[in-house]
């Protein structure tokens, strides 16, 4: 039954010691070639991010030292996505450093501007700066951990969103976040958060708050192209996350943001 | 005046984090998902290690924790924005979280906690359908599942299957109450949460507050039946209960202490919370009268000579301060974690609701459900007697 394979011993057996060997190694050196790092193509910015295999990668940038404070992007947010009164998809907080302390406010969620602090923090105060927040979009999203159902999802292109159609309204994921980025919207009892204008997104728009600054303080771009204003701003390094500590991995990066802020 | 966390000179909290978006049905959630655990471990005494001195309450403590485990999840449901999709966590659960998992595991409990009870009662069943006529009859013979004979065969197979469902009962007991303790101590968000200790602290003192409860509610049962107390076995569950508070108790503190002493940033908001908003409920509630008073009440009951009425009053008053240290745990972990803003520069304040869907009423409602549910099902079936009493073979034994 054997006898073919025994009167042709020339004939490369591919069950053979030789054969695994050779292919083991071979096997090796190819998974050593593509898991090292800077194997791979891509601009310097690629290693902020997971690399996905999708058209786009976005990315937000706040430019703390150009924020004004003004609360044009609140509202156009909440315009643009009829976000309940009381609660807010962006804000706007203001930082004061004094040498007592830090004086830090958000009336209305900066909608409406910032009347001027009392005197005793004014006359104490070292620096002071705006500082625009929301949805960081993690790449490694808490809230997308804890989702019962799985209503909250990632999608390949880096938004975080909300599937209204399954949330249950638990607050697992509005616990889990530690932004506070998350809220229960009272009017239709779900979870709600900055989508980035998802809807405005895919007919080519930008998000209605970046629309809205007039300073050019928040960007929004796509990774994947290497001239768009994020992938410039990022390449030059001088960027840092909201939380580090938390191992979320925002794609929400901050340019000039003071050491004080949480 | 509260003392600020991290520098603040003002209280600032997150404009998303003015709401405690879990009150208090989440408070009570695992309140009575504990007194589940808890009541299961005492009747596991009996049933698992075979200790007869636990006999006559190891049957009542199973009626008691099934009571306690229809109810358990009905706080969750009240809870939800959108209760009518609850039954989603079963069909599509998202097994990266640990909420979803919470349906099987509770699910597969109670069906285990059901299968043990008419497995124990299933001669009660048989004996009462023979016996009764009409109506009733048919209520028997469906409870019997329609087997109206009775061997000794099938007392001595339904006693041994009791038994392994009672041994798979108690890790799965330690699991569902573990697990609840998972759910607040994997959230690194909230700091006064996050901790590898919580769900071995949730697990000991759901078997505190499930031990304790059964104290108070035999006494109160014997009381109003004007039966004899059993003294002895009494003691004996309350040095039980004293041991089991006594090292949930230090790990609560060993907890804080960790905290404390590594002075770490956790303890830049867990300080002034403890300290501030919690120092009623957390300090002189949770740690010092509720804990201290019935550790010394029920150490001295247990380690004093009688055991007549002074050590039965000393025993009820101490169990019904841990049923309160519990409930007041439950809170400062559940509410207290919330109070932290996001900020981690200011507190949010709770607001006490009385009326609303997960106001105080709501919340007394739901707790008092397994008790009229208890005294339902003790009008119909023996808790204290040994069904096995009732057993009337037929056909009778062969040899």
């Amino acid at each position: 039954m054997d006898e073919s394979a025994s009167d042709s011993p020339k004939k490369a057996d591919p069950y053979s010691r030789r054969v695994f060997l050779k292919q083991i190694v071979s096997g090796t050196v190819t998974t050593l070639m593509i898991y090292t790092p800077g194997a791979r193509g891509g601009h310097e910015t690629s290693r902020i991010w997971k690399q996905r295999s999708t058209e786009h990668q976005w990315a937000y940038i706040i430019d703390v030292d150009k924020c004004i404070g003004w609360g044009g992007c609140v509202r156009a947010c909440a315009r643009e996505n009829n976000v309940p009164d009381g609660h807010f998809r962006t804000w706007v907080e203001r930082y004061i450093h004094t040498e007592d302390g830090v004086y830090v406010d958000s009336p209305k969620g900066g909608s409406e501007g910032f009347e001027p602090v009392k005197e005793e923090i004014r006359d104490k105060a070292k620096y002071a700066r705006f500082v625009p927040k929301m949805c960081n979009h993690c790449q490694n999203p808490p809230c997308v951990q804890v989702c019962p159902v799985g209503a909250t999802f990632k999608s390949p292109e880096g938004f975080v969103l909300v599937d209204h159609e399954h949330c249950l309204g638990c607050a697992y994921c509005v616990q889990a976040c530690p932004y506070g980025a998350r809220f229960i919207n009272a009017e239709i009892n779900k979870s709600d958060k900055c989508t980035w204008c998802y809807h405005r997104i895919k007919q080519g728009k930008l998000p209605a708050c970046v629309e809205a600054c007039p300073t050019g303080a928040r960007k929004f771009g796509d990774l994947k192209d290497p001239k768009s204003d994020v992938s410039i701003i990022l390449q030059q390094g001088h960027w840092t996350v909201l939380r580090p500590d938390m191992h979320t991995g925002p794609t929400c990066f901050y340019i000039g943001l003071p050491k004080e802020v949480i | 005046m509260v003392e600020l966390p991290n520098n603040a000179l003002v209280n600032y909290i997150f404009p998303n984090n003015e709401q405690v978006w879990w009150s208090l049905m989440i408070v009570i959630y695992p309140y009575l998902t504990g007194l589940i655990a808890g009541a299961f471990v005492v009747s596991a005494l009996y049933h698992v290690l075979n200790l007869k001195q636990f006999k006559p309450i190891a049957n009542f403590a199973l009626i008691a924790a099934f009571c306690f485990g229809l109810f358990a999840a009905v706080p969750l449901l009240v809870h939800l924005g959108q209760p009518q999709r609850a039954f989603e966590i079963y069909v599509t659960p998202h097994t990266t979280s640990a909420m979803s998992i919470f349906g099987y595991v509770y699910s597969g409990y109670m069906l285990l906690l059901v299968i043990e009870i008419w497995l124990i009662y299933r001669v009660y069943f048989i004996s009462r359908a023979n016996e009764t006529r009409g109506i009733q009859q048919r209520v028997w013979y469906l409870l019997a599942l329609g087997v109206t004979t009775y061997h000794p065969d099938s007392a001595q197979l339904d006693r041994k299957l009791a038994r392994i469902l009672a041994a798979i009962g108690i890790p799965w007991a330690c699991l569902l109450h573990g697990y609840v303790g998972f759910v607040f101590g994997s959230v690194k968000a909230i700091s006064w949460w996050a901790t590898a200790l919580q769900p071995i602290i949730f697990l000991s003192s759901a078997i505190v507050s499930g031990i304790a409860v059964l104290i108070v509610m035999y006494t109160f049962i014997k009381w109003r039946s004007q039966a004899g107390y059993d003294y002895s076995m009494i003691k004996n569950l309350a040095a039980i209960l004293w041991a089991t508070f006594i090292f949930d108790w230090a790990l609560e503190m060993l907890e804080i202490a960790h905290v404390y002493y590594q002075d770490a940033h956790e303890w830049a908001v867990i300080g002034p919370l403890i300290s501030g908003p919690l120092y009623g409920s957390y300090i002189w509630g949770q740690v010092v009268w509720l804990s201290l008073v019935p550790t010394i009440l029920l150490g001295y009951a247990v380690i004093q000579r009688g055991s007549g009425k002074g050590m039965l009053y000393m025993v009820n008053v101490g169990s019904f301060l841990l049923l309160l240290q519990v409930l007041f745990m439950r809170f400062n972990v559940v509410v207290g974690g919330q109070l932290i803003s996001k900020s981690a520069r200011g507190f949010v304040d709770f607001h006490w609701e009385i009326l609303g869907k997960e106001g105080i009423l709501t919340a007394g409602l739901i707790f008092a459900a397994p008790f009229v549910t208890y005294y339902i099902i003790s009008r119909f079936i023996p808790i204290f007697e040994d069904p096995a009493g009732y057993a009337k073979f037929n056909p009778p034994a062969s040899k």
